[in-house]
Order: structure tokens, then C-alpha cells, then sequence
């Protein structure tokens, strides 16, 4: 009998601590797809960042460095200047990146590191217990917008791959979703390319994966998906916003 | 190259880190540092190393974590307000037990200051700075030379212990110029760094490097090994040099550009027929308490001379332990004591 679907050879086989129904886990999972179909393993360091993927070092099967808040991309850019022919790729949500860390992944893309960020938007800090982040929708309740988020108060959701792809040295940004099967498939497409344009282009690549939290957003999981398909994507909306032709 | 070359102190430490075998640079400018990343901004490329101006103080500690993690010889610097931007990182950087260096050419606080020379980020250097039980190692050179003695004392340290090691220097030691003179020999050969994350090919255990421990009885062990390589540093690193104190009845205490300082005033006051020596901690952490309180049987009394408003006094009294009144002369805010203030301060003693 021939198996047609295995665990990934980069996916470590070990049980996460992701909430049920939590899209953290597709993620991993297509990051050690495109791992493991470039066969880069064994010279890919991973960061983590701090945040719920702050133990994914703890599911890939390869080297891992585990960064302070928000400074994945400043940790990426010592060992990719320190080791140039490995690969090397944070993963970070939005708490993480769009906030505390702005300055450090503005930098990073600004000066063309070749490392690849796949940066998770579920419009809320899942670890700390569902407060608002910069990317909650507006009107959205968090745990520190009880009564919604505020516009005039706390300024618009963020749109961070719109933001990097106005800067010159970044070669691949896009915006994908994990919430049904076909926007799975486009989003490892996606991500494999991030890893292609460091590997190939040496440029730097962002994937900006809009993902759901049903915990803190209160919903069960199905819903969830539904929510991310009616309120994120018209405000995130899909799709490639760089890619390396354009930068040459 | 064994020839004698005048050359400012941030300049000269650029080069020694070089010749340490240092190919990775981050830093972003602050006055009065700004000379070593324009040094390295030439030298690096020379040598096929890396210089990096990061975005700030927070993005220049974390590559250096990045590129320690990765196995490298990698320093940072900075001045007082940009080492305190820095200290997240170190907390994480001793934490996760990784070897760097990076140099205080200090200035004048608290706050944005002055750009003139200070000893006032002691404390911060040797009490913390940072969150969590941790130590950095701390050198603090007193000339242009020694500056390039100890920064290559400091990667060995740095790797022989995966601590991060400080160079504290000042204002002052980083815009003179002496002589100096660098060790012919360039290192090539480093130590091998095992548990570096430079891919993994199942040759050996996954390489993670974290400062996370979820579980306390983990941390509390994590903390515990940390305190034995700490105890270990004490026993074995602890550094000093003493100037005419074997019959000095009133001994001077003063660290770097002070102690120069200090020793001018300790000569003028031995022409007085004062009996004075001088007591420089080379090492503020470990601190060398034994032998600088061994003088206190001796000693009338113990006079701690810095650039700050009382900061090592402290470990002054802890080493003297109330055997001898200990007494304190400090100037502050950039202002540089002469020798002539400190020989004042050693004649009201005698």
C-alpha cells in the first residue's frame, strides 16, 4: 500500500499546544511542506517568536532560535549575515510583528535581508488571553476593547503587507488564508515561493497569513473560519503585492 | 604587526576585535563611541567580516544574538543610553548562555545626559541592568593598550564561560590616543561551538537556543547552573592591579580612566610623604573583594575616587566590611576630577 498523505519530514511528530481548531498547526504544516519539497532542511534555521508560536521550535525538525518580542527579524539578520548559504525564517503573529516589532521587520525588508516571514494575522494577542492588537478590526471585541475597537481611539487595523510592499528591496509580499481548502492550497503555494525567492532571488519574502483564533474570538472553530472569510478578507484582502519580477 | 601605532581607544578596540577573530559587527552611532563602527565600517570589509548598522540599540543586541546563536565571534557598542536599550537583549543573551562582546564607551546620565565621560552606568553593568538573575563579565581598561588586551580577553572569556562580556570604558578612553601595540598573531582557530544552530543534519541533538523554560523546577535548575558558572567566574577571573600599596596607610580605589587619575595624585601625595597606593579593580565583575580587603589590615583608611555619584563605593565597603572608614570623592555629569582634587581628598585623610 502506498500512503498518499505523511506527516512531513520537517514537522516534528510530537503533539503542539495549540487551542483546538486553531489554524497555527496548517501553518507549521505547510511550512515544512515547502521545507521538505525544496530540501532545504538541514541548512533552514527557524526563529520563533514570543507570543502562542513562541514554542515552535518545538515542531520542526530543524535548528531553532527563539527571539524576544518582536525582534524575530533582527535575530534572523545576525545568523543570515553570520551563515549567508543557510535559510533562515521567522515565524511571527501580529502581536509580534505589527506592534512591538514595526521597527525591526520595517528594517529587515527595507535592507533586502534574504530570510523568509511567514507572519500569522489573527487580529488578536492569542498567548496574553485574546487583548486587541493593531490588526483587530475595527469594532472588533477584544479583552481590552470591551466595547469594541474604537477607530477614533485607537487609530485603524494595520495592513502590514500593503505597508512593506511600498518599500523597494523586499521581492515577494503576499496575503493568504488558511481558513478553507482552497485558499490552503494558494496559501502553500505562497509559502513555498518565500522560501524559493530567499533560496534563489536571495531577497527578501513576507507571507502575511490571515488565521483564526476561536478562543479569544469566542467562536467555535467552523465559525471561526467563517468570521476570517467575512470580516478579515474584505479588510485584508488576498493576494500577491510584490513578487521578484517587479523588483528587478 | 608588532610595531608601535598611535591610534584613539575606540579605534584600537575595533582592531583588537578584529584580530580576535570578531567578523560580525552590529551597532548603530552615539556619541562618544561613534569612531569604532566608522573604524569597522572600513576594517570589516577588509577581513571579509560583516559591519551592520542596525536600526537601533534593540535591533543591534538582538542580530548579535542572532549571529552568537549561529556560532560567530560578534560584538556590539554603544554609549550609556544606548546600553540601556540594549539591556532586554543582554537579559535574553545571558539567559540562553550565548558568548558576545559589547562595549560602554560611557557618558554622562541619567536620561539623554551628557556626551561627556562617566562611570555611571556601573551599577547597571554590575548589578543587572537587565530582568532576571544574571551576570555579565566586566573589564574595564584604563589605557588605550589595555583596551586592546582585554577586548581580546574578553571574546576568550565570552566563549570559554557563553556569557556575554562587557568592556567598560568611558568618554575619555575612547577619544585618546596612545601608543599601542597588537599581538602579531591573528586567531583563526576558535573554539568549536556544539550547540550553535548552524542546520541541523542528525549528526546531533536539535540545536535550540531560548531563554524560555515554561517549567519552574526547569528554570529554577537553569538558574542554578547559571549561578555555578558564575561561582566559577569568581573563582578564576578575577582581576586587579595595585600601585605602591604595600605600606599605604590611605588607599585609593578607582576603576579606567580614574585610576590613571588617581595614580598621578597618589604619586604627588608619596612626594609629600603621604602613604598612599592605589587599588584598581581591572574586573568590576567579578569584583575582587579579598584582595582589596586584605589591605584593610593595613590601611587607615580607603578613599573610592569615580566619575559617578557613589556607585562602586559600594562594593568598596562590602570588601572593606567596616574594618576602615571608607569614604567617597566623585565628580559627575561629564566633569573629569584632576589630580589635584583627588590629592586634596587623600591629604585630609593622611
Amino acid at each position: 500500500m502506498k500512503p498518499v498523505f505523511t506527516r512531513p519530514r520537517s514537522l516534528a511528530d510530537v503533539s503542539t499546544h495549540y487551542c483546538p481548531g486553531c489554524t497555527h498547526g496548517i501553518v507549521h504544516r505547510l511550512i515544512a511542506e515547502a521545507i521538505d519539497e525544496l530540501d532545504i532542511a538541514e541548512r533552514t534555521i527557524g526563529v520563533a517568536p514570543v507570543g502562542c508560536a513562541v514554542l515552535a521550535y518545538n515542531y520542526f525538525n530543524v535548528d531553532f532560535q527563539e527571539a524576544a518580542h518582536g525582534r524575530a527579524p533582527a535575530v534572523a539578520t545576525g545568523i543570515k549575515r553570520a551563515l549567508p548559504d543557510r535559510v533562515v525564517f521567522t515565524y511571527q503573529g501580529d502581536g509580534d510583528l505589527a506592534s512591538i516589532g514595526t521597527a525591526e521587520i520595517v528594517h529587515a525588508a527595507n535592507r533586502g535581508e534574504a530570510i523568509t516571514v511567514i507572519y500569522v494575522n489573527n487580529a488578536i494577542y492569542g498567548m496574553t488571553g485574546g487583548q486587541m492588537a493593531p490588526t483587530t478590526l475595527a469594532g472588533q471585541k477584544t479583552t481590552t476593547s470591551p466595547f469594541g475597537r474604537d477607530v477614533e481611539v485607537c487609530g485603524y487595523p494595520i495592513r502590514m503587507a500593503e505597508l512593506l510592499a511600498t518599500l523597494v528591496a523586499p521581492r515577494y509580499i503576499a496575503r493568504v488564508a488558511v481558513n478553507s481548502p482552497a485558499h490552503i492550497q494558494q496559501a502553500k503555494r505562497a509559502i513555498k515561493r518565500a522560501f524559493e525567492v530567499q533560496v534563489n532571488d536571495h531577497g527578501f519574502a513576507l507571507v502575511e497569513v490571515l488565521s483564526t483564533c476561536p478562543t479569544n474570538w469566542g467562536l467555535p472553530p467552523k465559525k471561526a473560519l467563517a468570521w476570517l472569510e467575512e470580516n478579515m478578507i474584505p479588510y485584508y484582502p488576498l493576494g500577491e503585492f510584490k513578487v521578484p519580477k517587479e523588483a528587478e | 604587526m608588532s610595531e608601535k601605532l598611535l591610534m584613539k581607544g575606540n579605534e584600537a578596540l575595533g582592531e583588537a576585535a578584529v584580530r580576535a577573530g570578531c567578523r560580525l559587527y552590529f551597532a548603530y552611532p552615539i556619541t562618544p563611541q561613534s569612531e569604532l563602527p566608522e573604524y569597522l565600517s572600513r576594517r570589516m570589509p577588509e577581513v571579509g567580516g560583516v559591519f551592520l548598522q542596525a536600526e537601533s540599540e534593540v535591533a543591534a543586541i538582538n542580530m548579535v544574538y542572532g549571529a552568537s546563536g549561529a556560532g560567530a565571534r560578534v560584538m556590539t557598542s554603544s554609549s550609556s543610553p544606548g546600553i540601556s536599550l540594549k539591556q532586554e537583549g543582554l537579559s535574553y543573551i545571558a539567559g540562553a548562555e550565548l558568548p558576545c562582546v559589547v562595549v560602554n564607551m560611557a557618558r554622562g546620565g541619567p536620561g539623554l545626559g551628557s556626551i561627556q565621560p562617566s562611570q555611571s552606568d556601573y551599577l547597571q553593568a554590575t548589578k543587572g541592568g537587565g530582568h532576571g538573575d544574571y551576570r555579565l563579565i566586566v573589564l574595564a581598561p584604563a589605557s588605550v593598550q589595555e583596551v586592546v588586551d582585554l577586548t581580546i580577553l574578553a571574546f576568550d572569556l565570552a566563549d570559554k564561560y557563553r556569557n556575554p562580556v562587557m568592556i567598560m570604558g568611558d568618554g575619555l578612553l575612547g577619544q585618546m590616543m596612545e601608543p599601542v601595540t597588537f599581538p602579531d598573531e591573528v586567531k583563526k582557530e576558535l573554539p568549536p561551538k556544539p550547540w550553535a544552530t548552524t542546520g541541523w543534519t542528525k549528526d546531533r541533538p536539535k540545536n535550540i537556543i531560548t531563554s524560555l523554560e515554561l517549567q519552574p523546577e526547569r528554570l529554577e535548575e537553569h538558574n542554578r547552573h547559571l549561578q555555578a558558572k558564575y561561582a566559577q567566574i569568581v573563582r578564576e577571573e578575577i582581576r586587579w592591579d595595585e600601585y605602591l600599596t604595600g605600606d599605604a596607610e590611605v588607599v585609593v580605589v578607582a576603576y579606567g580612566t580614574v585610576a590613571r587619575i588617581a595614580r598621578s595624585a597618589v604619586d604627588a601625595a608619596r612626594e609629600k610623604g603621604i602613604k598612599a597606593g592605589l587599588f584598581r579593580p581591572i574586573t568590576l565583575w567579578p569584583y575582587p573583594y579579598d584582595a582589596l580587603g586584605r589591605l584593610a589590615d593595613a590601611a587607615k583608611n580607603f578613599l573610592t575616587v569615580e566619575m559617578n555619584c557613589g556607585q562602586m563605593v559600594e562594593d568598596v565597603r562590602l570588601a572593606v566590611d567596616g574594618r576602615r572608614p571608607v569614604y567617597f570623592y566623585g565628580r559627575s555629569g561629564g566633569m573629569v576630577p584632576t589630580p589635584e582634587e583627588v590629592l586634596a581628598e587623600i591629604e585630609k585623610l593622611a
